[in-house]
């Protein structure tokens, strides 16, 4: 088994715990895209400083373990066209589709939420529909 | 205040699973999406193991009326399968697919990201800003029965 997917396997628990202590702790879901999106829209003015405070968690692990790593480049394309489009369209779906890879995928999977599967297979299979036409037809990312 | 350090401590968890799991490699999330290249399972492994505590924490959460904070706790989740599901997750997906970044780990390689990250991200918190407008439009075009 290579060490990439052990190393995936222990972060997945790693993400897993973050959520239920979210959720037993203070009775939220841990979805990224609600946290981020009711803080830009105001729809989460009430819970701004506990949003706020998750997610400066989320950027700040990393500072503090990115010592021990050799490699932490996220190999993100530098194409300012596809970034923007990319960002557009992951901003308006997730708020839209109301849950991302955490909330519908993590958190709604794990209760088996019928949304929450529904979402997950629709946007694994746009994604990988969106690489098949966007790398091996138009040669663009 | 028990509630702020509460969430510090899941947004930590969280945070540095994203980090050790290598989800925030764009090229791990897109080798997982592109199935007719070099196939990347790695995803896979992070989503089976996100699910197990998660799992726990929702067999806990049966047995309990409120949160350890005195929060009430989400109700049993919608079973509509709606248009804005559909639509927003196809949106999420083709973006998702594009550059191989989703909302979590574009927090959590803030420190590392650069310049091609923050173009990302302020596109994706514009998106997020106008969300509200594109939903109130599909609202509108598909009116609830």
């Amino acid at each position: 088994m290579p060490i990439d997917w052990i190393w995936g396997l222990i972060g997945g628990l790693l993400i897993g715990t973050g959520g239920a202590i979210y959720l037993l702790g203070n009775g939220r879901i841990m979805g990224a895209s609600g946290i981020i999106g009711g803080l830009v829209d105001g729809s989460g003015r009430s819970t701004a400083a506990e949003r706020a405070i998750f997610l400066i968690g989320v950027a700040l692990l990393p500072v503090l373990l990115a010592p021990f790593y050799r490699e932490v480049d996220p190999h993100i394309t530098d194409n300012y066209t596809v970034l923007i489009a990319a960002g557009l369209l992951v901003g308006i779906g997730t708020r839209i589709a109301n849950g991302c890879t955490s909330g519908h995928g993590v958190c709604g999977m794990s209760r088996l939420s019928i949304r929450g599967i529904v979402a997950t297979f629709i946007y694994i299979f746009a994604g990988g529909v969106g690489v098949v036409i966007f790398r091996h037809i138009l040669g663009v990312i | 205040m028990s509630k702020l350090i509460i969430a510090f401590i899941a947004g930590g968890f969280f945070g540095s699973g994203l980090f050790v799991s290598g989800m925030t490699d764009t090229t791990k999330v897109q080798g997982w999406l592109d199935v007719f290249g070099a196939w990347d399972p790695t995803l896979a492994f992070v989503m089976g193991g996100a699910m197990i505590p998660m799992a726990i924490a929702w067999l806990i959460r049966n047995r309990r009326t409120t949160s350890l904070t005195g929060e009430a706790l989400p109700p049993p989740p919608s079973t509509e399968i709606d248009g804005k599901l559909i639509l927003g997750s196809v949106m999420f997906g083709m973006g998702w697919g594009l550059v191989g970044l989703c909302p979590g780990p574009s927090i959590a390689s803030l420190s590392y990201g650069g310049p091609s990250l923050y173009v990302f991200l302020a596109a994706m918190l514009g998106g997020m800003l106008i969300a509200p407008f594109a939903r109130a439009r599909l609202d509108r075009a598909v009116p609830a029965e």
